[in-house]
């Protein structure tokens, strides 16, 4: 018999551990860099522009025919292979690209454009709005969503508060997993990473409720027992569900994040990452704020323990 | 039995239709209207400009300070950015208005952006043009002594109606061009007609006058980017102020008068978003999504075999008639497949074998809880049903947020990965349910008497 709900401060704990991160990562970059989180142009405007050459350049030497003609802010950064680089900009016009065109090519030889993105401030600054409504609003309308769905049960509002932390909990993880990115590979928060958490929170809360579902079953079945013990049992009555249908898309996910391209290789991870954090707070974190919701206690109390006994035989 | 039998029937002819129009296969227009069009693409397709390559470009109206957007400017400017862009000979662009002041433009193939850009924001020449006798109509295409390549390149561009250019390579006269003109407005005159009333500049009244008066009784040809936009008949020699008749309507005089008031585009427009792939890059994205997608199915295939055996291979059938059915409805709307697009349908495919476990997974449980297997598919299936339809709408309800989001911003990565990821969820739940119950109940219908075997059948 596991005691995966007993044992809830441990699974605590090792949230606490994977969110630290992330919050770590906002409040030092809220201060350095006056912005909490790492944006993309996406959000702010600027320009990015990926140009391979035939020969290999040094990303610094770019740089300097940036800076040269006026554009102070710009960084330089080789991808795939040394003769491509990706270069990030203010927003320019279609002149002011021809112009560095030119000096690139007088420079460094022929080149040859893979991708250009050039994004007005105010476009961005819509965006950034937008996106904030779209994280609010299909935040809240899950949690109206599983407040209706356990209406039945006791305390629906509690299941629904509890989804919402663990999905919290899902998104946090994903950032602090975009944040050691971003110290160690330059990534950047841009519109696919917000698509890659919002899938994450419509998909982790899947396995919540899939054990919440187990649960408002077993609540009606175990009226005897404790809700620590039926909360347990319904963990584990599910778990190789839970498991399962986690795989499947684990096993897709890992296939495009190793064959699917470059391209797609940040809003994969993300997933990725939100995915197995997903898995994680189904099954260790939601159901547990349930229980000591009802325990009035974050911490498993000892003394409890004598009092619930293990009743909770495999079924 | 008898209705699982029609149940098979039903599947069989649905799956034979899905396989039928994905097909790279000639289908009659009516049904699939996507593999008409375009370069062939694979299965046919609609390729997103990520994967196909090409540039996408938003406009926005630069409204000087203090002065207002005129109504029906921004449609007026889409119809001349379309116009344009159909110029460049730019294969199955699409010109959109993007809420009230910003127009996108998608440009498959297109790789020079800034070119395209030059074109399509460029001031359209208005003239006034002599058509020396021939009856030139609205909609005609010349070449004029001010733009002598105007039918080339309307001919060059795909789709052109070679009727529109009846006078081919003939050049025309210009006899001023649209700097003549201060100001011209609709409006209607005293029987209620509508009418275009237009005021001369002073350099410009004398030029008007001079070609007027020897022209009276003779038709003059008002002509923006080598199209005839009208043909009014002098009626007396014009000096200061002039009117135009015809036989109007309401929006024909406001489209003519803006036209004729701003040379070509009613609202100066800048460029807020461009982007641009390389079809380099975008094949090499096709290529790799591909693989990935094929390897990753494989492994959720050979997944649910071990964990499931007989019960599993079924899944796996009812999912390799769900990728059919998939491929076939994005035929059908047709759905633009872009990258972010193909990982959304990839990620329904994982996501759609979860109503399979689920329902397997609880048939375990019945059948340990000592049911026979024919009561213990059924209990499995119905029981399983809210929990699945739980967390399905939750992924349904991130993917209708992201859809919204996409939408208002023309965000194409972003739109097409909620619609394919959305249309995959709704249609699992349809397979797990329909598909996979109807293959199980004929897989032990026949069983029903010797339950250990079936129960070897179902992995128990």
């Amino acid at each position: 018999m596991y005691h995966i709900v007993e044992k809830r401060n441990i699974w605590f704990t090792i949230s606490a551990i994977l969110i630290l991160p992330s919050l770590l990562f906002m409040i030092w970059s809220g201060i350095t860099r006056g912005q909490i989180l790492p944006l993309s142009i996406d959000y702010t405007g600027g320009t990015v522009w990926e140009v391979s050459f035939e020969q290999p350049v040094q990303p610094a030497a770019v740089r300097q025919v940036f800076v040269d003609a006026g554009y102070n802010d710009t960084t330089v950064f080789t991808v795939n292979n040394d003769s491509t680089v990706q270069i990030k900009f203010k927003p320019v016009d279609g002149d002011q690209k021809e112009a560095l065109r030119q000096t690139l090519e007088a420079q460094f030889g022929p080149l040859v454009e893979n991708t250009y993105r050039s994004l007005g401030p105010t476009i961005g600054r819509e965006v950034s709005q937008a996106a904030v409504i779209a994280v609010a609003a299909a935040s809240l309308l899950i949690l109206l969503y599983i407040a209706w769905a356990f209406r039945s049960v006791p305390h629906p509002f509690r299941y629904g508060v509890a989804a919402i932390v663990a999905l919290v909990h899902d998104v946090l993880v994903s950032l602090s997993f975009l944040a050691i990115m971003n110290l160690v590979a330059g990534w950047e928060i841009d519109a696919l990473t917000l698509t890659a958490l919002l899938t994450v929170i419509g998909y982790s809360v899947n396995d919540t409720v899939v054990i919440f579902d187990r649960l408002r079953e077993n609540l009606h079945r175990y009226r005897n027992e404790s809700f620590s013990v039926v909360a347990n049992r319904s963990i584990i009555e599910t778990a190789t569900r839970s498991i399962g249908t986690q795989i499947t898309v684990l096993l897709i996910t890992v296939a495009i994040l190793v064959l699917g391209g470059a391209t797609l290789q940040q809003f994969v991870a993300t997933m990725l990452v939100g995915f197995v954090s997903g898995m994680y707070s189904s099954i260790f974190n939601a159901t547990q704020i349930l229980a000591a919701w009802d325990e009035r206690s974050i911490f498993y109390r000892s003394a409890k323990k004598t009092s619930s006994p293990s009743a909770a035989a495999p079924a | 039995m008898r209705n699982t039998t029609i149940s098979l029937i039903l599947i069989a002819a649905l799956t034979a239709l899905a396989v039928y129009i994905v097909l790279p296969v000639p289908h009659p227009e009516w049904l699939v209207r996507s593999d008409t069009t375009g370069k062939p693409t694979p299965l046919g397709l609609k390729l997103g400009l990520d994967l196909q390559g090409g540039t996408q470009v938003m406009l926005e109206a630069d409204v000087p300070e203090g002065r207002e957007l005129q109504p029906g400017a921004m449609d007026t400017a889409k119809n001349i950015v379309e116009r344009r862009v159909n110029g460049l000979g730019v294969s199955e662009a699409v010109v959109q208005a993007q809420g009230d002041t910003r127009i996108t433009a998608e440009l498959p193939g297109v790789n020079n952006p800034d070119q395209a850009i030059e074109t399509i924001r460029s001031t359209g020449q208005l003239e006034f043009v002599d058509p020396q006798g021939t009856p030139l109509r609205q909609g005609m295409i010349i070449n004029t002594t001010n733009k002598p390549t105007a039918v080339q390149d309307y001919l060059a561009s795909p789709g052109a109606d070679p009727n529109l250019t009846p006078y081919g390579e003939q050049l025309f006269t210009t006899a001023m061009t649209g700097d003549v003109l201060r100001t011209a407005v609709s409006r209607q005159d005293q029987f209620g007609q509508w009418e275009i009333g237009f005021e001369l500049t002073g350099e410009g009244s004398d030029k008007f006058f001079n070609y007027t008066s020897t022209h009276i009784g003779q038709p003059m040809a008002i002509v923006l980017d080598g199209v005839v936009l009208s043909a009014p008949v002098i009626n007396a020699a014009i000096r200061d102020q002039g009117v135009i008749t015809g036989q109007f309507t309401k929006e024909e005089a406001g489209s003519l008068a803006i036209q004729m008031r701003y040379g070509a585009l009613p609202v100066p427009l800048k460029v807020v978003d461009v982007r641009s792939i390389s079809a380099t890059l975008g094949a090499d994205s096709v290529r790799s999504s591909v693989v990935a997608g094929l390897i990753g199915m494989a492994a959720v295939f050979i997944f649910m075999v071990l964990m499931y055996r007989v019960p599993g291979l079924l899944a796996d059938l009812a999912l390799l008639i769900y990728v059919f059915f998939n491929l076939a409805i994005y035929k059908l709307i047709p759905v633009t497949l872009t990258l972010a697009g193909i990982t959304g349908f990839l990620l329904s495919v994982g996501m759609a074998v979860d109503a399979n476990i689920l329902i397997f997974e609880r048939l375990k449980e019945e059948l340990r809880g000592g049911r026979s297997p024919r009561l213990a598919i059924e209990a499995g299936f119905s029981r399983a049903w809210p929990a699945i339809f739980d967390s399905n709408l939750t992924t349904l309800i991130s993917c209708a947020v992201l859809y919204v989001f996409g939408n208002q911003f023309g965000a194409s990565i972003v739109k097409g990965y909620a619609l394919t990821l959305g249309l995959g969820v709704i249609l699992s739940m349809f397979t797990a349910f329909f598909l996979t119950r109807t293959f199980m109940r004929t897989l032990l219908s026949s069983r029903t008497q010797r339950d250990k075997s079936a129960q070897t059948l179902v992995g128990y």
